[in-house]
């Protein structure tokens, strides 16, 4: 089976050429398999927004290829459009981007431009509005009615309703309460489940990446810093801290434990895995001191 | 309304450390020590039928840091936005000072003591040179440019954006621009610094930035801070908590007392830092913990006191 | 793409130029392209020429960016000269003859001044951009229009505006890429298609585009007024205009010049 997103020796250089120049991403390669939520970090100027757009082709690479279910995207230039269906990218601050008199027709923007039929589009749109909690009435009114989160979901339902392959969302969270926040990534989550669809999520709350992510991405200067299963990019916190990245409050926690001269497991990253580490801890404490 | 351009020009010696400082005595006020006060008051916006504010009754004092929380659409940017005479009560009164914020002639002496910087760093901003930005308020308030230049560079220096000064707003980053609206407002010298939100939209290593200026600036500068926010580790630095819920007061109080009621700020749609909710998620599985933990080493410590049995080692910091 | 657009391309730097009171570089620039059109003769083109290349040089703008300045317009230099050259006619002979195109030599003398003219009436103008910060150029505009506010003019709400324009130009070309890119990722063709197609594929871009630009008015009019903003009346400004005893000297050194350019014509009468 072939890699989900391949990205082979990928550099990117804004105005190349231009005495401001300068080198975004350098020689990237990574795999990501199919069905996977994949967590991507980084502080800002890293590269993350650069790379994902990549994934369909709103940036084209410098140098290297980005490869989507084994096809090298940019082999035809004039077929680009085909990738971008196949890998619906959610930017930042999405509800900028409505524009439609309803809710419907806007959430139908992505399927109608894809060709697909009447029946179908409707289909998509009603599926992806009940996964994103859109009601019919929501879905009648006009997008610019909407409370801020809505307008969120409404956004994020526009990009479902194209049922891409791979699913790119950069900071959908951002700015919503917490509540919104817990919302919204946990109907990513349900769509990942349910869909099986390929889950990019990049973030800068590192406690929302431990929660979802299976793997993570950690960039740093156009670079891959590190790139591997959740428990173990968050048991590296220290090298994190570093990298001018923060990790969750609970893996500090732990890290400080550890610095107190306990012996506890440092790849701490969620409250359950903590309160069970805690309770595990205790009773070999106990165990051993009952001998 | 003062256009004198001296508008308490000389507000404050350069440099003060004491939150018991006072400005100036504005005489006849009831309470020297009361910055800004909200009295039984109620607003709905014209096109709702429902309440933004209701009723809701709160002061702050002189030199407090107050955090704000409350999910979207609780009216805490309502409240924000009363405390600065943008919008005006539809019934009870809001004080700056002694200045009820419906007496229009004073007006402009009331934006002077309340500063306010909002969400969106790009919307604020209205000069292309960071430091003709900082100085637009001052301009409007008819300061004579000799001044403006001190106070200026004073603002920018206390706002840690002294460097950027000839710089585009745009070329800097969100923290950044956040920190310009910042000394932009604090060039007026006000008593009262309110922060809508302002942290939202920036990654974390602005929003650090940004706090710690706030931090500085209420603790060296004595300026009253009112912050509102969704983020709870900044509320955990606060001195007051104020947790709103539909146009009132759900909960009030110190962070520890506030962030311990785990159940009930989640009944709110609202967080707790995770070193509560974990002390909370092991009380609840039977292994009692300290109901008044919000922050990582104190958890730590306690965690600590809870396996082993023993007194956490001092460890230096690292 | 879109950002390669620059506005107000101002290049900054300490010469005698930039630091020019900015209301007397406006007057000599005005000055100066009366000038090109008066003294519109060989030698005074020639002054004109090298005295703008000496202002160049003093100022230390890179040749680069008077090229870049010149570049759109050279498609229509070409084209009228061009025209200039084959359809002009002249008093003696032709110098040159093919078909119904004749060249005299009167048409290449024009065609070059005329070319020359728009060449340093470009440049001319970039000078005043390239050593003026656009915030100070509105600011002098503001103040050598401050005595039509007497006539009820709006002057400093029109500077106060042509300011913001100037401040949101750059987030705004952001943001339409933003949303470019954003309806690209939903398979708007933006840069395919026929025009057609292309046009309203356009319509996903601007309403977004207007309506954020309304919500940012609306919150921008809100910081204004929370930072004590209530228009023109009593404002003081931190960069105070003062005519100084440099901007005079080097203000008659600029008249003695054009003087000069005006008095060749009494050596080659105008074209």
């Amino acid at each position: 089976m072939s890699a989900a997103v391949k990205i082979e020796h990928l550099s990117y250089i804004y105005s190349e050429g231009m005495p401001d120049a300068s080198v975004a991403l350098d020689d990237v390669s990574f795999e990501i398999e199919e069905g996977q939520f994949i967590g991507v970090i980084g502080s800002t100027g890293c590269g993350k927004s650069t790379l994902i757009s990549h994934f369909n082709g709103i940036n084209r690479p410098t140098k290297g290829h980005v490869c989507i279910d084994g096809e090298d995207i940019w082999a035809n230039p004039k077929d680009i459009r085909r990738f971008r269906f196949k890998v619906g990218l959610v930017f930042q601050y999405p509800e900028y981007q409505l524009f439609e008199e309803t809710v419907y027709k806007d959430i139908a923007f992505g399927p109608a431009n894809m060709g697909l039929d009447e029946q179908e589009i409707d289909r998509r749109v009603r599926r992806a509005a009940e996964f994103c909690g859109i009601t019919q009435r929501v879905l009648d009114a006009s997008p610019f009615e909407l409370s801020g989160g809505q307008k969120r979901r409404v956004a994020i339902a526009g990009v479902l309703a194209m049922e891409p392959k791979i699913l790119v969302l950069d900071e959908p969270a951002a700015g919503l309460d917490p509540e919104g926040r817990d919302t919204i990534l946990g109907q990513i989550k349900t769509w990942h489940k349910e869909t099986g669809t390929t889950t990019i999520l990049v973030s800068h709350s590192m406690e929302d990446i431990a929660k979802y992510a299976d793997k993570v991405l950690v960039l740093n200067a156009g670079h891959i810093a590190m790139y591997d299963e959740t428990a173990k990019v968050f048991a590296r916190a220290p090298e994190l801290l570093a990298l001018g990245l923060s990790v969750p409050e609970v893996t500090k926690v732990f890290l400080r434990l550890r610095e107190m001269g306990l012996d506890i497991p440092a790849d701490v990253y969620t409250i359950p895995y903590a309160v069970k580490t805690v309770l595990a801890a205790k009773a070999t404490r106990e165990g051993g001191s009952a001998c | 309304m003062r256009r004198d351009g001296s508008v308490d020009g000389s507000l404050r010696a350069e440099k003060t450390d004491s939150r018991a400082f006072c400005p100036k005595q504005t005489g006849k006020g009831k309470n020297m020590n009361e910055m800004l006060r909200a009295q039984d008051v109620t607003f709905s916006y014209s096109h709702e039928q429902h309440k933004a504010l209701d009723g809701l009754t709160t002061q702050v004092t002189r030199g407090e840091f107050v955090a704000v929380l409350g999910a979207n659409g609780c009216g805490k940017s309502t409240l924000a936005k009363h405390f600065n005479a943008i919008l005006l009560p539809s019934s009870g009164t809001v004080y700056i000072e002694d200045i009820p914020t419906t007496d229009e002639d004073r007006l402009l002496e009331m934006r002077q003591k309340v500063g306010m910087v909002f969400q969106n760093p790009d919307n604020q901003i209205v000069a292309t040179v960071v430091e003709e930005d900082v100085a637009f308020a001052l301009e409007n308030l008819g300061v004579p440019p000799a001044e403006i230049r001190t106070r200026i560079d004073e603002a920018m220096k206390m706002a840690g954006i002294y460097k950027h000064r000839e710089k585009a707003p745009h070329k800097l980053s969100g923290g950044q621009k956040q920190r310009v609206a910042i000394a932009g407002v604090i060039a007026m010298r006000p008593d009262c610094l309110i922060l809508d939100e302002a942290t939202a939209m920036l990654d974390p290593i602005g929003r650090e930035k940004v706090m710690r200026t706030v931090k500085t600036l209420n603790r060296d500068y004595g300026i009253t801070v009112v912050h509102i926010t969704h983020y709870m580790e900044e509320a955990a630095m606060a001195d007051r908590v104020i947790v709103m819920s539909e146009g009132h007061i759900a909960m009030e109080g110190a962070p520890k007392e506030v962030f311990s009621r785990v159940d009930e700020v989640k009944a709110l749609h609202l967080d707790v830092p995770q070193s509560a909710e974990l002390c909370h998620a092991l009380t609840a599985a039977g292994l009692p913990m300290p109901d008044d933990i919000i922050g990582v080493d104190e958890c730590a410590a306690a965690l600590y006191k809870a396996i082993t049995g023993k007194e956490a080692p001092v460890c230096p910091q690292p | 793409m879109l950002r390669d657009i620059t506005i107000g391309q101002h290049f900054p730097g300490n010469s005698p130029v930039h630091t020019m009171d900015p209301r007397v570089k406006i007057l000599l620039t005005i000055a100066y392209i009366v000038m090109l059109f008066i003294g519109s003769n060989p030698l005074g083109l020639a002054i004109s020429t090298v005295f703008l290349a000496l202002l160049y040089g003093i100022s230390k703008i890179p040749l680069k960016l008077i090229a870049r300045s010149i570049k759109p317009i050279l498609p229509i230099i070409a084209f009228t000269a061009v025209l200039n050259l084959f359809l002009l006619s002249g008093s003696g002979e032709p110098l040159f003859q093919w078909w119904i195109f004749r060249i005299y030599p009167e048409s290449i003398e024009y065609t070059i001044i005329m070319a020359v003219r728009i060449i340093c009436l470009i440049a001319g103008t970039s000078l005043l951009t390239y050593t003026t910060s656009p915030i100070v150029l509105t600011d002098a505009i503001e103040r050598l229009l401050y005595p039509l506010s007497r006539l009820h003019l709006p002057v400093h709400e029109l500077a106060m505006m042509m300011t913001i324009a100037l401040r949101f130009i750059p987030t705004l070309i952001e943001e339409t890429e933003k949303i470019m890119n954003a309806q690209k990722a939903r398979g708007a063709q933006l840069d395919s298609g026929t025009l057609k197609q292309r046009v309203q594929a356009l319509i996903p871009v601007l309403i977004p585009l207007f309506i954020s630009a309304f919500r940012r008015a609306d919150e921008l009019a809100m910081a204004m007024e929370c930072r004590c903003y209530h228009g023109g009346e009593g404002r003081t400004r931190l960069k105070q205009l003062r005519l100084r005893a440099s901007d005079v000297v080097y203000g008659l050194i600029c008249a003695v010049v054009f003087v000069l350019i005006g008095l060749s014509n009494l050596w080659f009468p105008s074209i």
